[in-house]
């Protein structure tokens, strides 16, 4: 806080300065995310609340997945790097990082953010749930088993983002949100008469590099009550014909 | 990132108190551009101020029958309100066009206005940009400027402004109020924005201290008519190439009223009042459209690799205005 920084802003300044060396450095290098004397390992995490509280660390109380965390944490810190880095859930996926690939989609108070382009420290007091929080004992979450249903998937590195947003789709259909293509913004369209324009467009910030895209659609049709229609079924067909005819 | 310093405003004066006392201190609401731009060190600042918990977030009807709206709306909350989609429904279709649900989610009106140009050369800190550091060299100039202006450009910055809201509240006369140490004042949005010039640096007429408390909607007759039209890369999630807002008022067989604003064309949302003037008094017809559109884009200088912009706008206006002569909607 800006009091305990002021008492040791020489030695903060210090730090501040190396660590700004070693960001660009490690930028510079071309892959690395984040320095990793900027997290704590997973192993750490769990007495985070009795641990004393650096001078540029910050506290924070967040409900993740149902579960009370008491989280210290510089600012700097992404509501995606204190998911995986501190709180060992690293369902959420590190995709770009910008915000631009969806695959760090999380709810903030049941709505669909991108846990890498927020802070932490923003978020004390609020309400999280990741993929890992979906399902129910050993039930998985209805928009988990269409994806199985539909392989809604090839690698899979983007699909925990991809169910995630498909969570708050749902919601939003019900809740009457409108999107883009939405032709009468007066009477936006209901689950049972979304179309896969509507489908496509909604969950246009989640990509898939493997272009599981028939898949996902289908996947949406069936949590939203609709028959998935034939074609997008033959078209999966087709590209698991084509991915055993190539041996993958 | 480099770490910051944290604070979270409890006011608006003590949001607009720690700003106006230390220049290098930043507000933050949603954050989906700056956290992006702290990524890659285009910005450093001392000190983080959360302006996000503070009381910005209504959408009020006005005594005149307008709206306002807080600075803090979500861009989600404003295109889902129901009088914005009925009074503004062009308003509505521009923000919904815009990045995606969970973008929306996150930012705020007010920083919609304040995200700065996604010039690929401003972004990559390996290149020269006058706008990062006065002086320098814009490189987009003579390189890969297919993204770029054709309007209102100056010789040392050639980006565009990335909002699809701000093009509508453009075309839609909004009215900017912002809270300094000096107390408020109103600025029109076409003057809030600013041209690159020999000051690229600058985007807004927003001065040190100041915070953007709420946005202003007069109520208009031609609101309801409005369209907004958009082209880009990709079907959905990516900036404008070029963009349209058009909106008209037609009474018997005669334009009254006619507001056009383009993005994706120039460092500001770029209202074309030539092509407005023109269009009042004729009659509603494709050959007037026609003129109206070029009209709009005869004072374009496009770049090396831009000039299809020049078509791909008058194109969108034509379409634009006849949808919206045909009472508005779905363009």
């Amino acid at each position: 806080m800006p009091d305990e920084d002021q008492k040791s802003s020489h030695s903060s300044q210090l730090n501040r300065s190396r660590r700004n060396f070693l960001g660009q450095m490690l930028t510079a290098a071309g892959g690395a995310i984040a320095a990793p004397s900027l997290l704590k390992s997973a192993d750490a995490q769990a007495e985070t609340a009795g641990e004393a509280l650096a001078s540029d660390e910050i506290q924070i109380a967040l409900t993740v997945n149902g579960q009370s965390q008491t989280l210290n944490l510089e600012p700097r810190v992404t509501l995606l790097d204190a998911l995986r880095e501190r709180l060992a859930l690293t369902g959420s996926k590190k995709g770009c990082d910008h915000g631009q690939c969806g695959a760090c989609t999380v709810l903030i108070d049941g709505q669909r953010v991108y846990s890498c382009l927020t802070l932490a420290v923003m978020h004390d007091g609020k309400d999280i749930t990741t993929v890992e929080g979906l399902a129910t004992d050993d039930e998985p979450h209805p928009v988990q088993t269409a994806f199985l249903d539909h392989d809604g998937f090839q690698c899979g590195y983007c699909t925990p983002g991809q169910i995630c947003a498909t969570v708050a789709l749902l919601d939003e259909v019900n809740r009457g949100c409108a999107s883009a293509v939405t032709t009468e913004l007066k009477n936006p369209p209901q689950l049972a008469d979304l179309s896969e324009m509507e489908i496509r467009e909604r969950l246009s910030g989640n990509l898939c590099r493997c272009s599981a895209y028939h898949g996902i659609v289908a996947a949406v049709q069936q949590v939203a009550g609709q028959h998935p229609s034939p074609a997008a079924l033959m078209q999966i067909r087709e590209s698991a014909n084509e991915a055993m005819e190539v041996g993958l | 990132m480099n770490n910051f310093i944290y604070a979270r405003a409890s006011s608006v004066q003590d949001a607009i108190a720690r700003t106006a006392e230390d220049p290098t201190a930043t507000v933050i609401a949603g954050g989906t551009n700056l956290v992006d731009r702290l990524k890659v060190f285009l910005e450093e600042p001392s000190q983080l101020i959360d302006i996000s918990r503070l009381q910005m977030q209504q959408i009020e009807r006005l005594p005149d029958g307008g709206l306002q709206i807080g600075a803090l709306v979500t861009n989600t909350a404003l295109a889902d309100h129901a009088d914005i989609r009925r009074d503004y429904p062009l308003l509505a279709r521009a923000i919904l066009r815009g990045a995606s649900q969970q973008i929306r989610n996150m930012a705020t009106v007010g920083g919609n206005i304040m995200q700065r140009t996604r010039c690929p050369y401003y972004y990559d800190t390996a290149f020269a940009c006058n706008k990062r550091q006065p002086g320098v060299g814009c490189p987009a100039i003579d390189g890969v400027n297919r993204l770029h202006a054709i309007l209102g450009a100056s010789d040392q910055c050639v980006a565009v402004h990335p909002s699809d809201m701000c093009v509508a509240l453009a075309a839609l006369d909004a009215i900017v109020e912002v809270a300094g140490t000096q107390g408020q004042r109103q600025i029109p949005f076409v003057d809030f924005h600013r041209l690159p010039g020999d000051t690229p640096q600058r985007d807004t007429n927003l001065e040190l201290g100041e915070l953007i408390t709420r946005i202003i909607l007069p109520p208009v007759a031609y609101a309801r008519s409005g369209v907004y039209l958009k082209l880009r890369d990709r079907a959905s999630y990516a900036f404008a190439l070029v963009s349209a807002a058009a909106a008209l008022n037609v009474s018997g067989e005669e334009i009254r009223t006619a507001r056009l604003a383009l993005g994706g064309v120039a460092h500001k949302p770029w209202r074309a009042t030539i092509a407005e003037q023109f269009l009042i008094g004729q009659p509603a017809t494709s050959s007037v459209f026609e003129k109206a559109a070029n009209l709009a884009l005869q004072e374009a200088v496009p770049l090396s690799g831009n000039q299809y912009k020049v078509d791909l706008a008058r194109r969108l206006i034509r379409r634009a205005f006849a949808v919206s002569a045909n009472s508005g909607g779905m363009a």
